[in-house]
């Protein structure tokens, strides 16, 4: 339970770091740093796309699995790490 | 001829069943060829005749209704949540979160997440991986493209009442949006029930204008004020100026006084730089340009008329057609004019006299635009009859360059705020033309029928095309600003030799004819070696051709009398041999005194 809280918070307090969430599988966000509304939208749409990068991952080599998820945008980066059951959302400013 | 086939049948033997037997072919006519029928033909070699044996088809194109789109958001909702929770009450949500908090699951699923989380996330901050390495070189491109343009979106006018988009003007800020004036520039031949409105488009919806603006006469021109984007300046097609506040609403916000306003429609209105945004100047076909502070719109500050006789007449008044300013250059502005001239002018000369600068002339009809070149504001472009042409301030007596004579009127033209070079122009039979000079002086680059990247083109339909050019005719090119200076200064220059040859021979006739003859002509020998041995030339067999005409005259007015005296004849080629005689003479003498002068040189 501290390991959980610890390792979030180190998360939360890299440098560029603008928001962490955690999503379970049917997309209700356990914990978050941003505010309902934004998190149940990223909740919602990563989800789909995880899901999507996985399966697609999977019919080219069934034996692979999706294990990172990175979107860089104009403005930032969306970083997800998949889970089977849960979902580790961080957005994070690249310095540049 | 006919072919007859007769078959007799009896009455009662009609409607009878037919009984039908075969027999053999019979010979009914036989056309042998008439050869003399082929004598009325020519023959036709070679021939172009189709002859393939396949259906016919055609092509039809059909356009579809058009679909009227609005844009939406929709906003998630929460969802997911099992039924026994409900999302709203904040302690069951808290309840459930702890509950999946205390799962070791969820303990070693997030604490595996975090690592690798926490290794890309230190990945980030420790390169970026999308560095520019090599700054410079990516500003050197070469354009292998050849330029295009593209339509991105027409703009209709939603009245049927068709009227002409007569002015653009882009919004200050973002070119988002595009204010477009609509009037019916035919004189009287407005159709009853024409609305009078103008209308703001927003780029991303052409099927509906934002904003209509309701003057109580047409809009001619119209311009967003560059210091407040909510203020519009409109000038009427009754003369008045109007002044809208788009935060207000769309009826007119002021408006002038039709006593002191033009006594023709506003051609030109333009917003000047000061410090309070409010003042702005126009210009109309009576021959007027006025000066005017928003705030006060019943009478305007200035009055200036365009009278190149510096005379203050307002009967001697040149029309205005075209206006312009530079915000750099705030005291001076130019006018375009009916009549073909442009006329240069300073606002703050102490006498009205004096306000008017110089003038250019060189256009055969109205100068339908003038604008100066953004990044080289001595020079201008002016459009009108059917050339473009391109001025310097110092040469006053003709253009330094100018695009041949087109096929047909041209409307309109405008410098790319971006590239030095590049300048567009549209033409009365509906093409727009992309001009750049650094590439090509006689033809337009780009030629297209019917902000720095988007053309804004309105026509006669009160359509409204927007286009995207391409991007080698809207990025800076490597070199472009020397390029085009050295193009302006070379042609300056040019203008400047010929101006001070054309002044040079004005000179000498006007000392001819003040009688200075004979020591102009001392000049002239001395000045010029070849001048001097063409002329004497010329001379010598301008004189042997008249003696001959002479003697042909004499020949025939003798003959005619039938007096065969041999002396004047005699005498006449005697004269005419001496003048040969000395005129030779002279010729040597000329060129003696030609190699005497090479010699010393």
């Amino acid at each position: 339970m501290a390991e959980v809280e610890e390792t979030l918070k180190r998360i939360q307090n890299h440098k560029g770091v603008i928001g962490t969430m955690v999503v379970n599988a049917e997309g209700i966000p356990i914990r978050t740093t941003l505010d309902n509304s934004t998190t149940v939208q990223y909740a919602g749409l990563l989800h789909q796309l995880t899901m999507k990068a996985r399966s697609t991952v999977r019919d080219i080599d069934p034996q692979n699995d999706l294990t990172f998820l990175r979107i860089r945008s104009k403005k930032h980066e969306i970083m997800v790490a998949p889970d089977k059951e849960y979902l580790l959302i961080v957005i994070q400013n690249p310095c540049e | 001829m006919e072919i007859v086939y007769v078959y007799v049948k009896k009455r009662s033997e009609f409607g009878k069943q037919c009984n039908f037997t075969d027999r053999q072919a019979e010979l009914n006519i036989d056309i042998p060829p008439n050869p003399e029928l082929a004598e009325l033909y020519v023959e036709r070699n070679p021939v172009d005749t189709g002859i393939q044996c396949s259906t016919s088809m055609s092509e039809h194109e059909a356009n579809t209704e058009r679909i009227e789109m609005e844009t939406r958001g929709v906003n998630h909702v929460e969802g997911g949540w099992p039924k026994d929770v409900n999302p709203l009450e904040l302690e069951q949500t808290i309840r459930f979160r702890k509950k999946v908090e205390k799962d070791e699951n969820y303990i070693n699923a997030i604490t595996q997440l975090g690592l690798i989380m926490e290794h890309c996330i230190k990945q980030n901050n420790a390169i970026d991986i999308y560095q520019e390495y090599f700054d410079d070189e990516d500003s050197v491109e070469v354009t292998e493209e050849a330029p295009s343009a593209k339509t991105i979106n027409v703009f209709r006018d939603p009245q049927e009442i068709k009227r002409s988009a007569t002015h653009l003007s882009w919004h200050p800020d973002g070119s988002k949006k595009l204010a477009v004036a609509y009037s019916c520039l035919n004189f009287q031949r407005a159709p009853p029930g024409m609305s009078h409105d103008s209308y703001i488009w927003d780029l991303e919806n052409p099927n509906r204008p934002e904003i209509a603006l309701k003057p109580s006469s047409p809009v001619i021109t119209l311009e967003y004020n560059p210091k407040d984007s909510h203020v519009l300046l409109g000038g009427c097609y009754n003369g008045q100026i109007a002044c809208w506040d788009t935060r207000k609403g769309s009826m007119v916000a002021e408006l002038s006084t039709i006593e002191f306003s033009h006594r023709d429609p506003v051609y030109g209105t333009i917003w000047l730089q000061s410090k309070t945004g409010t003042e702005c100047f126009s210009a109309s076909t009576d021959g007027q340009v006025m000066w005017w502070d928003i705030r006060k719109l019943s009478e305007p500050t200035e009055v200036v008329i365009m009278d190149i006789t510096k005379k203050e007449q307002l009967d001697n008044a040149l029309g205005a057609i075209s206006l312009e300013f530079e915000a750099t250059l705030p005291t001076k502005f130019m006018v375009g004019t009916e009549q073909g001239v442009v006329i240069s002018c300073n606002r703050k000369a102490k006498t009205s006299a004096e306000k008017i600068v110089c003038t250019f002339s060189g256009h055969h009809g109205p100068v339908y635009a003038l604008q100066r070149n953004p990044f080289y504001p001595k020079n201008f472009l002016t459009v009108g009859d059917w050339t473009a042409r391109i001025w310097s301030e110092d040469s006053r007596e003709s253009s330094i360059m100018w695009t041949k004579y087109h096929m047909a009127y041209l409307t309109d033209g405008a410098w790319s705020p971006v590239r030095p070079a590049v300048f567009f122009t549209t033409k009365m039979d509906g093409t727009l033309d992309i001009w750049d000079f650094v590439f090509k002086q006689c033809d337009p680059a780009l030629s297209l029928k019917d902000n720095g990247c988007f053309v804004a083109c309105g026509s006669q339909l009160g359509t409204t095309t927007l286009l995207e050019v391409s991007s080698g005719l809207c990025t800076l090119q490597r070199n472009e600003k020397n390029i085009a200076s050295s193009i302006f200064e070379r042609e300056t220059r040019r203008e400047k030799i010929l101006e001070a040859r054309h002044r040079e021979m004005r000179l000498k006739e006007k000392g001819k004819s003040d009688g200075k003859e004979e020591e102009l002509r001392e000049e002239e020998t001395a000045v010029d070696l070849e001048e001097l041995v063409g002329k004497a030339e010329e001379e010598f067999f301008d004189i042997i051709l008249s003696e001959l005409k002479k003697k042909e005259a004499e020949a025939l007015r003798k003959s005619k009398l039938q007096q065969p005296s041999l002396k004047p004849e005699d005498e006449a080629e005697g004269e005419e041999e001496m003048e040969a005689d000395d005129l030779v003479e002279r010729e040597d003498q000329a060129e003696e005194e030609g190699g005497s002068e090479e010699t010393p040189a």
